[in-house]
């Protein structure tokens, strides 16, 4: 499997599934390093080509030291503030199943109340 | 029920115990996540949108009371209080972490339970009809032939990498419940019209998928002796000359279409003439073994019929409307086999909750002789309970929310967890089904329309069996947005057959209204007596074509 699938068009986060939980995770800033966060509202969004190979190469290292599998970028709108996928299926990861509202992230699965990086 | 011997035991035990090691060198590195897929994959690990996912095989669909139990026990301990049962009679629970993986599957071997074989290119689960040992039109039970398949295909080394997965069903009776035509290999067991002997009408190439095809038939009368030779022919055939150049092309079914079935079946029967029947063929004595497990449970010698049961149906309707839809005559007089709808209106199809999972195992041990079967349709049965007894059940199935009387009729949908859950869907299953069920809720009207079987499946992988649904919905992707493609005509049963595509695509949000015209075209055409699909076969597509003609016309 590769770490990284073809880039979509920018802006773009990144998400993977943890390696041993495997809820989705998303890469956030974390001062001049990057870290994983349940929460998609931190995910850190790459706006130029520079930000998504910063993301790539963050795939790449973290798949390689077995913290996450299926890291690919995605591409998002942004006008909310916050980063939401275009596409249908990669909203359902930031959310979880749309039968079951109190399970996923929808539910705060994961995330800190305050909205601090769990 | 089958029981394992100490190699049976040994076996699993020696599983957990490698899969355990598996996971730790994944956990530090030696394993890559490359070599690491393959090996979780053959223990029904797989990794879906939010979560892993584990699969647990229910072979033949065959569950005790205490394996269910134990089931309700991973789901409350190490899921969220809840499984999905499939369309393969497997268990699915939807959130595992890896890291706890090792010790489920211990939990499991405990109670004589595993996920081999759940996936990867191999056999998988055997089905069988749920009615296996109860229904009155069966010659004989195939849970013995399934289990012995069971056996024969575990670990075969020589069909562990096959082209592609490998789906076995099995049935003993005249009616087909267990979609045996949708099958790589289908098996009916029948009697000989000269002899009276029973053998097997041996089907292949059947399947939906991508490429929906009705199994054809091979043999028409296999000595039952003669099984696993006849088995391995087959198998023999498929995995030297099944592609491996195409993942789309590589079942069995494609390789009997491109052969054709007169080849292919020479194929077959010259493979068979070469085989060393005796060394591969079960020894009697071991079918013997086998089939003492699945004797008759000790019935009471009871009347036909129940004046307590005519009376509680008497005084309540509803009590009167569920045993009329959700009970099934049994072999033995006096009995009936209950049909546990999961398809309460409004929830997903096929989920149980680990507390309705203990109430249904509670049950089968004080009514059922602690047996409980698990359909392709996604409900579960108490196959052996006294007429007198369905009262209670039914009090305390009420109280569980499990006693729709729904079986057969519009509302027991099949749907596959789609893109709510599953990493290959293109579109959402539940709550398609979610909708059409709370459309069609009311009891009069769906008593009105009687038996009609909807079945949704969020990808043309076909995992909620759409190709055989009365009606059929497919869920796809079209530029960006869900879309769902609505078939008709097709048929899981004996009659098996392929629906055909009534409308292209349409909105998640009009889709019970498509279905509300299909019905209606149904309703108001029917003759006295006809089913919706025997009208649909009467009349073909024209007229409920040219009621979306008129839809379109008017909007």
């Amino acid at each position: 499997m590769a770490a990284v699938a073809k880039r979509p068009a920018l802006p773009a986060i990144l998400l993977a599934n943890d390696l041993l939980d495997g809820d989705v995770v998303f890469a956030s800033a974390a001062g001049e390093t990057l870290a994983w966060t349940r929460d998609p509202a931190l995910a850190l969004v790459a706006d130029d080509d520079t930000g998504a190979e910063r993301l790539e190469a963050f795939a790449v290292s973290e798949f390689a030291a077995q913290r996450v599998v299926d890291a690919y970028l995605v591409d998002v709108e942004t006008s909310t503030g916050r980063p939401v996928p275009r596409h249908y299926r990669e909203r359902m990861k930031t959310l979880g199943p749309s039968n079951r509202r109190d399970l996923g992230k929808q539910a705060g699965e994961g995330i800190a109340p305050s909205g601090q990086r769990a | 029920m089958y029981r394992y011997d100490e190699f049976d035991e040994r076996f699993v035990r020696e599983r957990v115990e490698q899969f355990s090691d598996q996971v730790a060198r994944r956990l530090d590195g030696s394993l890559t996540e490359d070599e690491f897929k393959p090996l979780r994959l053959k223990n029904g690990v797989y990794l879906q949108l939010h979560a892993y996912m584990l699969r647990i095989a229910i072979p033949y669909g065959t569950l005790s009371s205490r394996q269910l139990r134990q089931l309700a026990l991973i789901g409350e301990r190490y899921d969220r209080g809840y499984g999905h049962f499939t369309t393969r009679t497997n268990l699915q629970f939807n959130w595992p972490k890896l890291r706890d993986v090792p010790e489920i599957l211990g939990l499991l071997a405990d109670v004589e339970m595993h996920c081999i074989q759940t996936s990867g290119n191999c056999i998988r689960n055997v089905t069988a009809d749920h009615f296996a040992g109860i229904a009155r039109d069966e010659i004989e039970d195939p849970r013995p032939t399934a289990e012995l398949i069971r056996q024969w295909s575990s670990q075969h080394p020589e069909f562990s990498y096959l082209p592609r997965k490998f789906k076995i069903a099995v049935t003993g009776a005249e009616q087909d419940r267990a979609v045996i035509k949708a099958h790589d290999i289908g098996l009916r067991i029948r009697r000989h019209p000269d002899t009276h002997e029973t053998c097997y009408e041996v089907s292949v190439g059947g399947g939906l998928g991508r490429t929906p095809m009705i199994g054809k038939v091979v043999r028409d009368y296999l000595p039952k002796a003669d099984l696993l030779a006849y088995l391995e022919a087959i198998m023999r055939v498929y995995n030297l000359e099944g592609r491996r150049d195409n993942k789309y092309k590589a079942r069995v079914k494609i390789l009997v279409h491109e052969t054709g079935l007169e080849e292919f079946t020479r194929r077959v029967e010259a493979e068979f003439a070469e085989l060393d029947g005796p060394s591969i063929n079960a020894d009697p004595a071991e079918v013997s073994r086998i089939a003492a497990y699945f004797a008759p449970p000790t019935y009471r010698a009871l009347p036909e019929r129940s004046t307590a049961l005519e009376t509680a149906r008497a005084g309540n309707p509803d009590f009167d409307r569920w045993v009329e839809v959700n009970t099934t005559a049994h072999k033995q007089p006096g009995y009936a086999a209950i049909t546990i709808s999961l398809k309460p209106v409004g929830e997903a199809p096929g989920d149980a909750t680990s507390e309705q999972m203990r109430l249904v195992a509670d049950l089968a041990e004080e009514f059922s002789f602690s047996e409980i079967r698990v359909t392709h349709a996604q409900n579960l049965v108490l196959p052996h309970v006294k007429l007198s007894d369905l009262f209670a059940i039914w009090r305390r199935l009420g109280e569980a929310g499990l006693s729709s009387a729904n079986i057969g009729l519009i509302t027991d949908i099949i749907a596959c967890p789609g893109l709510d859950y599953c990493a290959l869907a293109t579109a959402r299953s539940i709550p398609i089904a979610q909708a059409i069920a709370r459309r069609f809720a009311e009891d009069t009207r769906q008593k009105e329309i009687g038996e009609l079987n909807i079945k949704i499946s969020g990808c043309i992988n076909a995992c909620g069996h759409h190709h055989v649904g009365h009606i059929g919905i497919l869920g796809l992707e079209k530029r960006g947005i869900e879309s769902y493609q609505i078939t008709l005509g097709g048929d899981a049963t004996q009659d098996a057959a392929i629906g055909e595509i009534l409308v292209p695509g349409l909105a998640a949000e009009e889709v019970p209204d498509a279905i509300e015209r299909i019905v209606a075209v149904y309703l108001e055409q029917r003759q006295a007596g006809e089913s919706f699909i025997e009208n649909v076969r009467r009349l073909g597509l024209a007229p409920f074509k040219a009621a979306f003609l008129e839809l379109d016309r008017a909007a």
